[in-house]
């Protein structure tokens, strides 16, 4: 099947950038999702099993497929309303749509893999089919963006690689050269201590870029900020999740050998700096899809937080990554509309979002809501189990400090927010507003709803399966 | 014989350091492919002709010939001044290039194991820092991309340093992967001669938070 979806999908995009016509680009968009959708519900009914030697159907594999599965269909929604109000020439609307679909699958492929090498050869098409869409407008700005995005993602890429050499090294004790998670965390106790610390420093470091956490996070605000919206969306979660999934199983491996605690200690600083960093950001930004994007940093160090805490925290890490993934995208198709109000992104030349678009602004306020972690929302949940793994993990000091970086962000977030919201922007001529049909905020409502649901009260089968995930994580 | 290359790989990077003009970045570049090819011939324990060719490939073919001339037209098209223009002294540069080479062979010499060529090691950390430090002290976007090239000759002789097969595969995965990066790099680097006067890095400083 993986075999099947890779080439179909390859081709899918081939024949989307070759084509100018709009029926059979629609055409080949619902093939795609038809094809996404068969590759996800072949995964959770053929779990364990290993296609083309690379490719696992694991658990963790299986829900992100689910989260990717269920964005995507409002991406492509979204990127068509973004692409019929803002008429690209037929080239760009072409090389669009193949960037996107290049840009699922290769995340699908990411996630699916079961040896390091492979998750890096798709790490590096993702980088390709997101310079792509960065680039979707051609002005200074975005060529600015994109620049930075292809260089630094370059740079990154090159060091997991080097972080992969290392690995290689530090599996020369064990008598074999199979590079994949499941021999790895075999041979873990024959692992060569040395190499196996620079590995995981190269490999970390490789994959913050995709992940967005401290060092290499810069690059991903730009690219947020500068892709069309429902492409940040997807750039800002399930390309988020595969960075996730990079580290993850890496960290699997290394916390079954005696540097476990090392290890935590090194994911607990950068995510600490993130959330600090975050805070920072958070407070002075004017950009509203850069206020997103930081949000999102915030919340990947609230994640590898939970990661590093260890016990409820792996839990509370996959729940979290998931709900994130819902919320946030949903944020970023609101923006879409907010900006065919406004033509503006900065938060002086917006407000009052609650007399031009009523559903859309309840989008807004629900997501802010949401994404802050506010009782109803199942962030909510998995938020706490990240504060509670790190209170029994006796890191008091961090959690309050990381209590207090929070609660200044959700000021920020929330001065920004209710700015937006209900206070009229000043100047602001309201003569051509566009009238926005609620319909276009139904898809986020839906979103956000799931993230409720599945925080406050999961299915069990969902429960299952993230326990499967980090089944293999010593307590 | 080997260890002859690799010094003079080492001294490619010194002579980076202190050169002046773009072309001559280029000529190293080419001159680390070359001096890479012979390595890796020499290395081999059986000549397989698949495994021959793509070596061939990916040094000869690929880092000496198609990415200079390719990185030529791109200073051509975009009529980018011959001078390398640093930000510190060529002096300076080098004493700092000298002390990333002492650094990293002081660091060699820490490590034990039997399964590493520490030559290799020191080569490959050298070059890794020296390309970083290149993509730091530089002006010019290109001289970024030049860097990057470094960094990736030193960890193809990482590669080498491991001799830990990977699947075939992976290789040409990881081939393909670069080729596409440099071709990427560049189309953007033209269309960065297109649209702003002057191909800077201090153009590419408008993206702010507020």
């Amino acid at each position: 099947m993986i075999g099947i979806y890779l080439i179909g999908a390859f081709s899918i995009a081939l024949a989307l950038f070759l084509n100018r016509n709009k029926i059979i680009t629609f055409a080949l968009l619902g093939l795609f999702l038809i094809l996404q959708g068969a590759l996800t519900f072949h995964a959770y009914f053929n779990f364990h099993a290993t296609e083309l030697s690379y490719f696992t159907y694991d658990s963790l594999a299986v829900l992100l497929l689910f989260t990717l599965g269920i964005i995507a269909i409002p991406a492509i929604i979204h990127s068509h309303i973004y692409l019929e109000d803002q008429p690209a020439p037929p080239e760009s609307r072409a090389i669009y749509y193949g960037a996107i679909v290049l840009l699922l699958t290769a995340i699908s492929a990411a996630y699916l893999a079961n040896h390091i090498a492979v998750i890096w050869i798709f790490t590096e098409i993702t980088t390709l089919s997101a310079s792509a869409l960065i680039y979707h407008h051609r002005n200074k700005l975005a060529l600015e963006g994109t620049w930075k995005y292809v260089f630094i993602c370059a740079i990154s890429i090159t060091f997991v690689f080097i972080g992969i050499l290392f690995l290689s090294l530090s599996l020369e004790n064990a008598g074999s050269d199979d590079l994949s998670f499941k021999n790895l965390i075999a041979n873990s106790s024959r692992l060569n201590p040395f190499w196996l610390r620079l590995s995981f420093l190269f490999i970390f470091t490789g994959f913050t870029a995709k992940l967005g956490l401290v060092p290499m996070f810069t690059a991903g605000i730009d690219a947020k900020d500068k892709a069309p919206a429902p492409a940040g969306a997807l750039l800002s979660s399930v390309l988020m999740n595969m960075g996730f999934i990079g580290v993850f199983r890496f960290y699997v491996v290394i916390a079954n050998t005696p540097l476990h605690h090392w290890a935590n200690l090194v994911i607990g600083i950068a995510a600490f700096l993130s959330v600090f960093i975050a805070t920072v950001y958070m407070i002075k930004v004017k950009n509203i899809k850069r206020m997103f994007a930081y949000s999102s940093i915030e919340h990947t160090g609230l994640v590898m937080l939970g990661l590093a805490a260890g016990g409820i925290g792996y839990y509370a890490a996959i729940l979290h990554i998931i709900l994130h993934a819902f919320v946030k995208s949903s944020m970023f198709f609101q923006f879409t509309q907010l900006y065919r109000v406004f033509q503006n992104k900065s938060i002086y030349h917006v407000g009052n979002y609650f007399k031009y678009n009523t559903a859309g602004a309840m989008v807004l306020l629900l997501g802010f809501i949401s994404v802050t972690a506010m009782p109803p929302s199942g962030l909510f949940v998995s938020e706490f189990l990240i504060f509670r793994s790190l209170f029994e993990a006796h890191q008091i000091i961090l959690l309050v400090a990381v209590l207090l970086l929070l609660t200044m962000i959700i000021y920020a977030f929330g001065k920004n927010i209710l700015k937006i919201l209900f206070i009229p922007a000043v100047g602001f001529d309201d003569s051509h507003v566009p009238v926005i049909s609620p319909w276009e905020s139904a898809t986020q409502f839906i979103l956000l709803a799931l993230a409720v649901y599945l925080g406050l009260n999961p299915p069990a089968e969902f429960v299952q399966l993230i326990r499967e995930s980090v089944m293999l994580l010593p307590n | 014989m080997i260890d002859v290359l690799l010094i003079t790989f080492i001294i490619t990077l010194f002579y980076i350091a202190i050169a002046n003009r773009m072309l001559t970045y280029l000529k190293v570049l080419a001159l680390q492919g070359v001096l890479l090819f012979v390595v890796v011939f020499l290395q081999l324990n059986e000549i397989n002709p698949i495994n021959l060719a793509l070596i061939l490939l990916e040094t000869i073919v690929f880092k000496s010939v198609a990415v200079p001339l390719f990185m030529a037209y791109v200073l051509k098209r975009n009529h980018i001044t011959r001078e390398a223009e640093p930000f510190l002294p060529n002096f300076i540069s080098l004493i700092i290039t000298t002390l990333i080479v002492v650094i990293t062979i002081l660091l060699a010499n820490n490590v034990k194991d039997t399964h590493l060529d520490k030559i290799f090691f020191v080569v490959a950390l050298s070059s890794l820092f020296t390309g970083l430090y290149f993509i730091a002290t530089r002006r010019k976007i290109i001289t970024h991309v030049i860097g990057y090239l470094i960094i990736e000759n030193g960890v193809f002789v990482l590669s080498l340093a491991v001799g830990n097969e990977m699947p075939m595969l992976v290789n040409l995965g990881i081939m393909l992967d670069i080729f596409a990066s440099v071709l990427i790099l560049g189309i953007f680097l033209n269309k960065i001669g297109d649209v702003f006067k002057d191909v800077d890095v201090d153009q590419l400083s408008s993206l702010k938070d507020y």
